[in-house]
């Protein structure tokens, strides 16, 4: 047993009683870094170990004195490279910004520093978060590492990977439609993302703003708990982050689920293969003998949640995504006029698939289409939600798996952007309702990851981790580590 | 065909970004495709129902304008491709638009 083996709330309480030191905990893990992430490709930038160190020291000196260091004091995690690091090159993934280091910080990273996290690095991602293997990124791969050639999922795929591989006891993904959840069920991680509004949105590259949230990935439930805790709450600078209290949500990891209902989505089941619906029916039958009820639902409108995401949060990335131009930070393309600048700039920074995106949002836009596309898209949307509404006058939680499959080939769906969409079929949803929802380990498939997927009504993340910490405690999926990379 | 290369010329027009021959004829055929499966929207019944834009229901809050924690001008603009002292981002030339 090493250090890099251990959770973040036993680091956390394992430096808080002097049972090891900061520094020695920041120490191992910069020395795994420098052994594993060369197979992973984790890490898109690390930070200067010397102010690691400093910060680490400093956590020890807090200590020393008998002061508090904070929830996750000495803690060493790592940031999807979609968070504004002041100080620290921030590219989204994405050619267009590359060499950009913001000259301020956003609130989530702030207040996870404040709590008394340290900073290792940023993790590698899909270009603007838009992906669901992690190979849309301008700067390479990331490995899953339970096999090497299999995708981590995406897009936060650096961030899941490096807890999955202890690289960081925990980090910060985004999950716009299924990139916490889904990367945690493919590398066996913790994934979680909260309540739209949870988390402010300031400092976080957008990609589409009435559907992105940030969450936290960790190995057990309790993990993410902390961590949600450093980082929820009100933000003046986020008009859509919720006034709501911040609950103790490590408290409610200990309750147990007597009486919890289960609701069974009949929809997210149907296209499953046994692979993957087997392992996840038996977490629901274990967490029925844990005490809860098991009730059969209906989301009737599911099979139309794909198809209503694509056009939503394309629609504003198109938008979003505007801001690029070569004119305020990131690459230029010089050219004779403006407009060609601005197209040849766009052009040359953007990948594949985010320029597919792009269009596709613009496209749906556009006069003549709005009504087809977008404007049916928020209607149906408006039916989703209500399904949601519906099934949660009958249970406390829904139970599914997080993916329709366990982690595919680097390269599988790469030539084929419409299989990768469908590939998000039981994330989206919840994302398009504002939901919060949870992945978590609940078995394998030929030695690959399975997710369990939890979804709560609005602000229900106290239920969602009571429930995942009670399964973890019955079962030993989210003590299983991958063997190291050869 | 959901949708045409003139289409897909105009939109990329509209989006700002500049398309080879190859990529205008590949993003034709994938839009195609990834529109084509959209289509199935229209299946829906969806007469009365309101549309979403934010799945949790918002206020808007008004803030006093007043001056709030700011960055001074000079740190931002030593992030853009290229600017002036006297505070301007400079640009080419705008010899025209293309509306």
């Amino acid at each position: 047993m090493t250090l890099t083996d251990l959770t973040a709330s036993e680091l956390a309480e394992g430096i808080r009683r002097k049972k090891f030191s900061a520094l020695e905990v920041a120490q191992d893990f910069l020395e795994r870094i420098d052994r594993l992430d060369r197979k992973l490709g984790c890490f898109y930038k690390r930070r200067d170990p010397l102010a690691i160190a400093a910060e680490a020291a400093t956590v020890d000196e807090k200590i020393a004195r008998g002061e508090n260091a904070g929830l996750l004091g000495g803690v060493p995690v790592g940031l999807k490279d979609l968070f504004v690091t002041e100080g620290l090159e921030t590219t989204a993934g994405s050619k267009i910004l590359e060499g950009w280091v913001p000259v301020y910080q956003g609130t989530a990273v702030t207040k996870l520093r404040e709590a008394g996290a340290i900073v290792l690095g940023k993790l590698s991602m899909d270009e603007f978060a838009m992906g669901s293997s992690n190979e849309s990124s301008a700067y390479g791969p990331v490995r899953n590492p339970w096999d090497l050639a299999r995708v981590p999922g995406g897009s936060s795929g650096g961030s899941a990977a490096a807890v999955a591989a202890g690289l960081a006891a925990a980090t910060l993904g985004t999950d716009t439609g299924g990139s916490i959840r889904q990367p945690a069920a493919l590398t066996g991680t913790v994934g979680l993302k909260p309540t739209y509004g949870r988390v402010s949105r300031w400092g976080v590259v957008a990609f589409a703003s009435s559907l992105d949230q940030v969450g936290p990935f960790g190995r057990t439930a309790l993990d993410c708990a902390l961590v949600l805790e450093a980082i929820a709450g009100h933000d003046p600078r986020d008009a859509t982050s919720l006034k709501a209290a911040v609950p103790r949500y490590a408290e409610a990891c200990k309750r147990p689920i007597d009486g919890l209902r289960i609701g069974v989505p009949r929809e997210y089941f149907a296209k499953v293969d046994a692979t993957v619906g087997k392992p996840v029916m038996d977490a629901i039958d274990e967490m029925v003998k844990l005490g809860a009820k098991k009730i059969d639902v209906e989301l009737p409108h599911t099979g139309y949640a794909i198809a209503a995401y694509y056009i939503i949060a394309t629609a504003e990335a198109s938008s979003n995504l505007a801001r690029y131009d070569g004119v305020r930070y990131g690459l230029r393309v010089p050219s004779e006029n403006l407009q060609s600048m601005y197209a040849r700039t766009r052009a040359a920074g953007f990948g594949a698939e985010v320029k597919r995106r792009i269009m596709l949002g613009t496209y749906a836009l556009r006069s003549g289409y709005y009504d087809a596309y977008y404007l049916r898209a928020q209607k149906v949307r408006t039916l989703i939600r209500r399904d949601f509404e519906q099934a949660f006058k009958l249970c406390d939680v829904l139970a599914g798996p997080t993916s329709p499959t366990v982690a595919f080939k680097l390269g599988e769906k790469a030539d084929d952007p419409l299989a990768m969409y469908l590939s998000d079929i039981f994330t989206i949803p919840c994302n398009l309702a504002g939901l919060p929802g949870i992945s978590i380990p609940c078995g394998f498939h030929d030695r690959l990851p399975i997710g369990l997927q939890l979804l709560a009504p609005p602000l229900g993340e106290e239920t969602l981790l009571r429930a995942a910490s009670a399964y973890e405690r019955a079962t030993d999926w989210t003590r299983r580590r991958p063997e190291e990379p050869a | 065909m959901a949708i045409t290369e003139d289409e897909v010329r105009e939109t990329a027009q509209l989006a700002r970004l500049e398309l080879s021959d190859e990529e205008l004829h590949r993003m034709t055929r994938e839009l195609d495709a990834i529109l084509g499966y959209m289509q199935q929207l229209a299946d829906v019944n969806v007469d009365g129902v309101e549309p979403t834009t934010h799945a949790v229901p918002l206020d808007l809050p008004l803030r006093a304008d007043e001056l709030g924690p700011h960055l001074e001008i000079i740190q931002v603009f030593r992030d853009a491709p290229d600017w002036r002292l006297d505070g301007f981002f400079r640009v080419p030339k705008i010899i025209e638009t293309d509306e």
